[in-house]
């Protein structure tokens, strides 16, 4: 038993050197191939500038609109009880696991000119593909999956009574909801919301397929740096280390921010 | 934080075991008797005749498979001189060659075949109504899509755009305008028949090859395509190379000789390629 025990301890040991190594090695080859001035230079070049404030720009606004139209969904999976809710679960979890190019081209077959809502946004006047909502729609759809998930996790993390108690108080219900179990969650919400970011921001095979590649419209850092591998290897790796510490920077707020750790009183409904 | 110091890690000899089997499987290409293969790296525009003449390579000489890995020619360069493992590149402009020739990834490259380029248009009423010829490619508001400045058919496409504007008729700045158009930069030729195919994009610039020969019928559902006059096209000229330091130069050689030699030429040729000039 005792050897066992210790077959396990060095099994776990080495996972966690080897997995710690396997995640960081990459970010490690990246910073290693970049100087400071080679950095700089690179945010100098109007057309880095550009894709970083369109990856931003986008990803913010489709984090903004996740939020906003995936909390009544997360609200729904979290506290309701009708039928067919696993197969909606399973549904709104698709994109996670679809490849972003299937997405993309899903994508264009169903709101492009000539897909299936395509005539009716033609009657609007409206045509998506190659717009900068596109790149917003495409980020929206991988990142809606993230952050429904989180938010119904932490709202189910609060104790039912919250809402009951308001309930009683003569709260509505939306109110109760929102007044009540979506401060005590905001943990499960903001880590939500984060991860639906970092996704969006992280967007390529779904935009380059739907939104295509332009500069300054659609061509976002991932494509950026897509572009430039294939001419400029140092600037690919410059704009790589650049929307890494973008990344980094909003992730560690997150973590350490005010909402950062779920909240134990929350947890435990006292 | 588990110390990992404390454990004994050479007294685990399954551990190293299971360690030397997944470092074993990481190497590439392991010669094996029997086993050969012969990876051909080839421009997006050549998957269809590539595709035929690895099977008819296979056939003919002494059975060796072929694997074929299709992409953009800018892209196929970058990978070859990363590092990736290949045997044959078949490229579709010299620039592509010349960058991976410069970094000593390929030995002398020898031309393969001609292309020319074509205008695709969307067959839609309203792009029927809207581009009539050439010169509507310039109309404000046009969605047209090119294979970007990087990729070898983005680069005919936009030289053949600054041919046209010097043709009577169409002003200096007309392949400026018509660069206004542009609403993506692909990143292969054949993303922008696509495109135009589903009628997402109103028009785009292709290889002749793409909608021509064999596939004709296949590739041309949804798409009308507008000739360039001859003497404003531009010529694409494609080349073959084997890389340097290859497992089997000699399957390397065969293959080239093949795609250079009549059956090869006659696969290039079905399927809308110009034969290459015999005379340099």
């Amino acid at each position: 038993m005792k050897g066992a025990a210790l077959a396990v301890r060095i099994f776990a040991g080495l996972a966690v050197g080897l997995v710690t190594a396997f995640l960081v090695l990459p970010v490690v080859a990246l910073l290693l191939r970049v100087s400071p001035r080679g950095l700089l230079a690179e945010l100098a070049d109007p057309e880095v500038r550009e894709a970083l404030r369109l990856s931003l720009a986008t990803s913010f606004a489709a984090t903004a609109l996740v939020v906003l139209l995936g909390l009544p969904l997360a609200w729904l999976l979290a506290s309701a009880r009708f039928p067919g809710k696993r197969i909606l679960e399973v549904l709104v979890a698709l994109p996670m696991v679809l490849p972003p190019t299937v997405a993309g081209l899903a994508l264009l077959l169903a709101f492009g000119r000539a897909g299936l809502l395509g005539g009716a946004f033609s009657a609007l006047g409206i045509s998506i593909p190659f717009t900068t909502a596109a790149v917003v729609l495409a980020q929206m759809f991988v990142a809606l999956p993230f952050f429904v998930g989180a938010a119904a996790a932490g709202i189910r993390g609060v104790s039912p009574l919250f809402g009951e108690v308001a309930a009683t108080l003569g709260a509505p219900r939306w109110y109760a909801f929102l007044k009540v179990i979506v401060p005590l969650g905001l943990p499960g919400l903001v880590a939500g919301a984060a991860m639906g970011w970092a996704r969006a921001l992280g967007e390529f095979g779904a935009t380059i397929i739907f939104a295509g590649n332009l500069a300054g419209v659609t061509r976002t850092m991932p494509l950026a740096v897509y572009v430039r591998f294939e001419t400029d290897l140092e600037s690919a790796v410059a704009l790589s280390v650049t929307l890494l510490a973008v990344s980094f920077g909003v992730l560690l707020a997150v973590r350490t921010g005010p909402f950062g750790a779920p909240s134990d009183a929350v947890r435990a409904g006292r | 934080m588990i110390p990992l110091s404390m454990f004994p890690i050479r007294r685990s000899p399954g551990l190293c075991v299971l360690l030397l089997a997944l470092a074993a499987g990481c190497r590439p290409e392991a010669p094996r008797p029997g086993e050969r293969s012969l990876t051909v790296f080839a421009a997006a525009s050549l998957a269809e005749p590539f595709g035929e003449m690895a099977t008819a390579f296979e056939r003919s000489g002494g059975g060796i498979p072929v694997r074929l890995n299709v992409a953009g020619s800018q892209q196929l360069a970058a990978q070859i001189v990363r590092g990736a493992v290949a045997d044959v590149f078949a490229a579709a402009d010299r620039d592509a060659m010349k960058f991976t020739a410069d970094r000593g990834r390929v030995l002398e490259p020898a031309v393969l075949a001609r292309n020319r380029l074509v205008v695709v248009a969307a067959a839609r009423p309203d792009v029927d109504a809207v581009l009539v010829s050439l010169l509507n490619l310039a109309t404000p508001g046009l969605k047209l899509v090119l294979a970007a400045p990087e990729v070898p058919a983005g680069r005919y496409a936009r030289q053949a755009l600054r041919n046209l504007s010097r043709a009577p008729g169409y002003g200096a700045e007309y392949a400026d305008r018509v660069l206004e158009n542009v609403v993506s930069d692909e990143v292969d030729v054949r993303a922008v028949l696509t495109k135009v195919k589903l009628g997402e994009a109103d028009a785009g610039i292709v290889y002749a090859s793409d909608v021509a020969g064999d596939g004709a019928a296949a590739q041309l559902a949804g798409v009308r395509v507008i000739e360039i006059p001859e003497a404003y096209d531009v010529e694409a000229e494609y080349v073959i190379a084997q890389l340097r330091s290859v497992d089997d130069s000699a399957a390397a050689a065969a293959f080239i000789g093949f795609a250079l030699g009549p059956a090869g030429q006659a696969i290039l040729e079905r399927h809308g390629f110009l034969r290459r000039r015999t005379t340099p």
